[in-house]
């Protein structure tokens, strides 16, 4: 008997987005939940989101709301109208000191130079080997002063990992405890929020920001960025005012709909536009190259790591982190193979689900080089059975 | 949580219920609510044999697939249709609609190795 849950608990462990709670494992999975209730950190508004009727789960060492109604209801909420998800389990490390530039030149794969005050940058922490500590957001909020986001689950790796290369005019903080992280998401977000604030923001383009006026806070950082490919912005919060901004735009865009929407379908969301999220597509071992984030690897500048990544760019990857479509019924899951028409392994998938904007099964996953173009007809292995897939450009999304 | 008392439920949240030696078996409201929205239910067992314990199919949810367990010995007799175009009928109503399969016991006995509602309350802290 194969029991698939056996992977499955170890996902949970091990892996950051896992929700794999299969029926037979459920008295241990509430055993792990309720120890690790005592090591998982609370978000400032836990016990909102409990009142919301979020179901809460442990994510990346925190206690997080999954979803609140349904993944789908909520996935499509945010696709139509607009949704809140409260992210601030996400790391926030601020960079200051005349060697910022720098610094940051040297740990981020994409080039820093580029950005201006009121520009953000998408990027990432390679290691030496040419894996990826993080993927992560860059803020440039003036000069040498720099603000980087980062993945929940990697705050203390990535500020054990960047310290070692900081000199003295470089001075680092994690002030992650600091802030809570709204993103307020889907076509109706600016309509909501502009309701909350005298900061323009239909001029905000995407990846960049402005130090606003929020519900009468000052100095609010308001970036049009966000992780599900429906358009809107994210706001950083100092965490003793987050509740009543919560609540304020909770209010505000009831007359568009809005509604708070959990883990899941931020999940299914940024599977659909193919983002990559860590510790699922991309990981220590994974080459920038090969995950398709060569945009954002720049050798026209030094940085950890370099030589490797160009020498896989140079002799070209093996195999390579693509999106794929379901052609038959079934729903792809992270871990499952790929296989090609004759049975062969060609590959495994990193990120699946079923998509509720589509209806049909998506997933991403590396295959070997020669199966990545688009169309190519490929089968993922779901119990056992062949299912046929076909590999599908970036986003998945198609209307 | 909903949990009738006239059924009985197992250690892997499915509820059964038996009538004579025809059992009707479908997840308990907890379980579907712990999956989350059902895409559909992979049961291509009918006419089987089935020993209890072992798999009878899989639910597939948008964020999660789980394997179905047999709760008794049995045959199954027939799987619920309706589930094939309209499985959010697990979500809506998991002890009515939303049945998943009908088996025919092989062994009345095993029965009593079900939990009552008290005792499956117990078990998942309602």
């Amino acid at each position: 008997m194969k029991k698939d849950w056996n992977n499955g608990i170890l996902l949970l462990v091990e892996k950051q987005f896992s929700f794999a709670i299969p029926f037979g494992i459920i008295p241990l999975y509430l055993l792990l939940f309720s120890q690790s209730i005592m090591q998982d950190i609370k978000l400032p508004l836990h016990q909102r989101h409990e009142e919301l009727g979020g179901k809460i789960i442990p994510f990346a060492g925190f206690l997080m709301p999954v979803r609140y109604s349904s993944d789908k209801d909520e996935h499509n909420t945010v696709r139509e109208k607009v949704g809140i998800f409260d992210v601030s389990h996400m790391g926030e490390f601020k960079v200051t000191g005349s060697g910022s530039l720098e610094f940051l030149q040297y740990i981020t794969s994409n080039d820093v130079s580029r950005l201006v005050p009121g520009m953000a940058q998408y990027s990432c922490l390679p290691n030496e080997n040419g894996g990826i500590v993080d993927d992560l957001i860059v803020y440039m909020i003036d000069t040498d002063h720099y603000f980087l986001v980062v993945n929940a689950g990697n705050i203390e790796k990535d500020w054990n990992w960047i310290s070692q290369y900081k000199n003295d005019n470089v001075v680092l903080e994690n002030v992650s405890d600091n802030y809570c992280l709204f993103a307020i998401q889907g076509p109706l977000a600016e309509k909501t929020l502009q309701k909350l604030t005298d900061t323009p923001l239909s001029t905000i383009k995407y990846y960049h920001f402005m130090m606003g006026n929020l519900t009468g806070i000052h100095n609010v950082m308001i970036s049009a960025t966000g992780y599900t490919g429906a358009g809107g912005f994210e706001v950083y919060l100092p965490k003793e005012k987050a509740l009543e901004v919560w609540n304020s735009i909770l209010k505000v865009g009831e007359e568009f709909g809005i509604k708070p929407i959990g883990l899941g379908a931020r999940d299914t969301l940024r599977m659909e536009m193919g983002f990559c999220l860590y510790g699922n597509d991309i990981n220590d071992t994974t080459s920038p190259i090969e995950a398709g984030l060569g945009w954002i690897t720049k050798f026209s500048k030094d940085f950890i790591g370099k030589a490797v990544i160009e020498k896989v760019k140079e002799q070209g990857p093996t195999k390579k982190l693509v999106g794929f479509k379901m052609q038959e019924r079934g729903i792809p899951r992270s871990g499952y193979k790929i296989v090609d028409g004759q049975g062969n392994e060609i590959g495994e998938v990193t990120s699946g689900t079923m998509s509720p904007s589509m209806d049909v099964g998506i997933g991403l996953g590396y295959v070997k080089v020669e199966y990545m173009a688009p169309d190519t007809d490929i089968f993922i292995d779901i119990r056992n059975k062949h299912i046929k897939a076909k590999i599908h450009k970036l986003p998945l999304l198609t209307s | 949580m909903n949990v009738p008392d006239n059924l009985k439920y197992t250690n892997d949240h499915e509820w059964v219920l038996v009538e004579g030696d025809i059992a009707t078996i479908g997840i308990t409201d907890f379980a579907q609510g712990e999956l989350g929205d059902i895409v559909y239910l992979d049961v291509t067992t009918v006419g089987e044999e089935i020993e209890q314990g072992e798999v009878f199919g899989t639910v597939e949810a948008v964020k999660t697939v789980s394997d179905l367990f047999m709760p008794l010995s049995g045959e199954v007799l027939e799987f619920n249709d309706l589930l094939e175009n309209e499985p959010e009928k697990v979500n809506e109503s998991p002890y009515e609609e939303g049945w998943v399969i009908k088996i025919k016991l092989s062994n009345v006995e095993e029965v009593n190795s079900l939990f009552s509602s008290e005792t499956y309350k117990g078990l998942i802290g309602g």
